[in-house]
């Protein structure tokens, strides 16, 4: 318990990085899924294509990806990008998945009504689709956030410091608290994130909130015409 | 004025919905579209906003192709009024209402005190504005796809079995409040349904229809029953059982009409109505 109490700065300085290179990698992620998300959804050709490539690259080892990425994309094997990159390519691998099935979740007659009113094709994604995708793509970026933040531990491997730091550290000099601080502090990272990203839902979802209550609500007649 | 002619949709799947369908639909008139499932009925109204293109011939209003027009701009001065009212359920109903005036750069103000005296125009309190539509009965999201298709001020108003999904109380109330908004604004109104009571009601004028969009007969209500065109049309309007076949007894000199159970239904009068 002592080396707490002697490292709390050390603590506090790892976890704020570690929250700074989490954050990027989700929405990078998040925005590189949205596109490909809808090539998913929207042709049954690409869908394969598109969905099978975003599973083959998750399974790839995390270090093996930040082995691999340097030498091919030129970029310093030591580097911040590294990690960047690799936990970017992550998300946009569990994410792309989600903004399918979002996509998919909407009501095709809302997406009717929505083009008989004369919304562009364009115009129609972004006020429409992607919104009313909101929850699924809500499900599946609570997923990413936790993922990365534990991914971000293994950046320790390339140099990039982060909580991961306490596990390597902790291992080489036996000090059992340190790695256990590592661990709960990554813990709270998570929930932190999942609780801004499940608060930030009931800000721009405000609607999904509704609707259990509101079938009870559900006034029995119609209004008096005025 | 909405002028087919014949107009034939063949679908990519080889399924002829429409063939050789040539019809005049009179502007501030309501012209009710009428058949049997599958007859064609969606299929002839989304050509008139261009959801669906025919695959031969044209279709013009007011003397206009509209294949000519682009189908973005086109849909936004037609009003559509879906079964299920399609209003967007993550929009307020004021914002549902306001949508295309906004797309069509109305001011914010403007566009929500429109909403506002639409609200009144469809007989829905305004302290519903400000809700969302999960929030409403099926009836008032009905009026609310209506006063969203009132708000561009449209001279063309497209009705897709609008109160097919209410109970039969809210459809007849539903049924009259149409028919008073329609004294006030005059749209061209070209509603679609497969009940025919609900098509006498509505139209001025009546178009009953079989498979592939075929016209049985072309008229007004009054037509219509006088003179069923041929046996599928007078069984289809039911001419001659159920509440619309009454008998003529006469009284103390007086015309009573008599339903098939006995029960008097009311007096003949002769002369045009109103008189
Ligand atoms: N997109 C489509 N692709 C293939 N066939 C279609 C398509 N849309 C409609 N059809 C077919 O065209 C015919 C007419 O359909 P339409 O929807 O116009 O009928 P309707 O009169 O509106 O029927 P209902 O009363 O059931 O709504 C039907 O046989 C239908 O299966
Ligand atoms: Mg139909």
């Amino acid at each position: 318990m002592n080396w707490l109490w002697n490292n709390l700065d050390l603590v506090l300085e790892l976890s704020v990085e570690h929250l700074r290179l989490s954050l990027p990698p989700i929405i990078l992620g998040f925005i590189v899924s949205v596109p490909l998300g809808w090539l998913a959804y929207r042709y049954k050709l690409t869908r394969g294509l598109v969905l099978t490539l975003a599973g083959l690259l998750y399974t790839i080892p995390s270090l093996a990806l930040f082995v691999l990425l340097p030498p091919l994309l030129g970029i310093s094997f030591l580097s911040e990008l590294n990690v960047l990159i690799a936990l970017t390519i992550y998300a946009v691998a569990l994410m792309t998945r989600s903004v399918a099935d979002g996509l998919a979740s909407v009501d095709p007659i809302v997406r009717e009504s929505a083009t008989a009113v004369g919304y562009s094709p364009w115009r129609r994604f972004f006020s429409v689709e992607l919104p009313l995708a909101g929850p699924v793509l809500l499900a599946g970026l609570r997923v990413v956030a936790v993922s990365t933040v534990s991914l971000v531990t293994v950046g320790v491997f390339v140099g990039v410091r982060s909580l991961g730091f306490l596990f390597t550290n902790g291992l080489q000099r036996g000090i059992i608290v340190e790695i256990v601080t590592g661990i709960v502090m990554t813990v709270v990272i998570a929930l932190i994130l999942d609780g801004l990203l499940v608060l930030l839902g009931r800000l721009v979802l405000p609607w999904t909130r509704l609707d259990a209550r509101a079938r009870r609500r559900i006034p029995v007649t119609t209004a008096v015409p005025a | 004025m909405i002028e087919f002619r014949s107009v034939s949709k063949r679908f990519p799947d080889g399924t002829i919905a429409v063939e050789d369908f040539s019809l005049e639909l009179p502007s501030r008139r309501t012209t009710v579209l009428v058949g049997s499932s599958g007859s064609g009925k969606t299929t002839l109204l989304r050509m008139i906003n261009r959801m669906v293109d025919p695959t031969s011939g044209t279709i013009e209003i007011d003397g206009e192709d509209i294949a000519r027009v682009a189908p973005v701009p086109l849909r936004r001065r037609i009003g559509y009024v879906l079964q299920n009212s399609g209003l967007l359920p993550h929009r307020k109903v004021v914002d549902n209402i306001t949508t295309v005036p906004l797309l069509e750069g109305v001011s914010k103000r403007d566009a929500r005190a429109r909403a506002l005296e639409l609200l009144d125009t469809v007989g829905l309190d305004r302290g519903l504005a400000d809700r969302y539509p999960s929030q409403l009965s099926g009836g008032q999201q009905q009026r609310v796809g209506v006063a969203r298709a009132l708000a561009v001020d449209p001279n063309i108003m497209l009705m897709d079995e609008p109160f097919g999904a209410v109970d039969p109380i809210v459809r007849a109330d539903l049924q009259q409040e149409l028919i008073r908004i329609q004294r006030q604004v005059a749209k061209t109104i070209v509603f679609v349904t497969h009940d025919i009571d609900e098509a006498f009601l509505l139209g001025d004028q009546v178009v009953i229809l079989e498979q592939r969009a075929r016209i049985a007969q072309v008229g007004s209500p009054a037509e219509i029953l006088a003179n069923p065109a041929s046996d599928f049309v007078a069984d289809f309007i039911g001419a001659d059982r159920g509440r619309r076949a009454l008998r003529a007894v006469h009284t103390d000199g007086r015309t009573v009409l008599i339903d098939r159970d006995g029960r008097a239904a009311g007096v003949l009068l002769e002369g045009e109505p109103g008189e």
